[in-house]
């Protein structure tokens, strides 16, 4: 392989960023689970060119393990701004403060 | 040229430019999709890094099963309405887009002390995949990782429980007819067609 492992890091680096800034920036809860997807994809493929790196197999499994966990924390967060829908009509994160003080 | 730097220089900008363009869709279908060429290109640079398995899970888990679900509920939450874009707390945008940037500088200076741009993967990675990719996966995954994974199950069972408690629809229970306390026997009235026909109440939710 010719590319340099960094490479991948850097592009990982690059869509954790623009995860995080989703996360911070946009309004809709959605969207908001989206960008967190995209963060969760930024590590596994950091952990895949780690494993690469190493020449072992368990950053593979690794991400294997957190691809398992973003499954089910899809399922659950959808679900929550499914109910949070039935209650407020809406999806906007800005709508849901009744814990703010 | 080798051919994964090839596969490279095509995937990487496709897979960062459709993240962007995800952030700035104000539609959220839209967003969806874009997220779902970005989950592809990353898949295809799994492939590159000598992980075809954990290519194809996240073609099928991610792209498919996922990003269905999403474009699902994106579907019964209404697919019309346009964000807000009104700032809750002022300046929050600009200063988010600059704490980003500073991530992503810091990240890539970590990266280049640590590891260096020039540097490339050893050899040794065909002897760990011996005998193909899934097959030395799986055995690690039983072998060393047998016990995390078993809890993977109870992580998945919990979350499939918890996705039918929290979207349930609450209707009121209506007693079974021999449940239902005897009265004084009327005479039989004639039925009306018109009352079974309305839809049965169900409990204000909120």
């Amino acid at each position: 392989m010719r590319t340099p492992i960094a490479y991948f890091l850097v592009v990982s680096a690059a869509l954790f960023t623009i995860g995080s800034v989703g996360v911070l920036v946009r309004k809709n809860a959605l969207v908001i689970f989206m960008s967190v997807e995209l963060q969760l994809n930024a590590v596994n493929l950091a952990l895949v060119a780690f494993s690469r790196m190493h020449g072992a197999l368990d950053g593979q499994v690794l991400a294997f393990f957190s691809m398992v966990v973003a499954a089910a924390e899809v399922v659950v967060g959808l679900a929550i701004i499914v109910s949070v829908y039935r209650r407020r009509q809406s999806a906007n994160v800005d709508d849901v403060n009744l814990l703010k003080w | 040229m080798a051919a994964d730097w090839i596969v490279f220089w095509v995937c990487a900008p496709i897979s960062i430019g459709s993240a962007i363009a995800m952030l700035l869709q104000r539609n959220a279908v839209h967003a969806a999709l874009f997220l779902v060429i970005n989950l592809f290109t990353v898949a295809v640079l799994y492939l590159v890094l000598g992980a075809p398995f954990l290519f194809a899970v996240q073609i099928i888990v991610y792209a498919g099963a996922i990003m269905v679900l999403f474009l699902f509920v994106i579907m019964l939450l209404g697919v019309d309405r346009e964000e807000s874009l009104v700032e809750r707390l002022r300046g929050q945008r600009t200063i988010a887009i600059l704490l980003g940037l500073g991530v992503v500088g810091e990240i890539v200076f970590a990266i280049r002390a640590g590891l260096g741009f020039a540097t490339r993967a050893p050899g040794g990675f065909e002897a760990a995949n011996g005998g193909g990719n899934p097959q030395a996966l799986g055995r690690l995954l039983f072998r060393t990782y047998f016990l995390p994974f078993e809890v993977t199950s109870i992580l998945l069972i919990i979350a499939a429980v918890a996705a039918m408690v929290l979207a349930r629809r609450r209707v009121r229970p209506d007693p079974l007819p021999e449940h239902r306390v005897p009265g004084p026997v009327e005479p039989p009235e004639p039925p009306e067609p018109a009352a079974s026909l309305e839809p049965r109440e169900e409990e204000p939710v909120g």
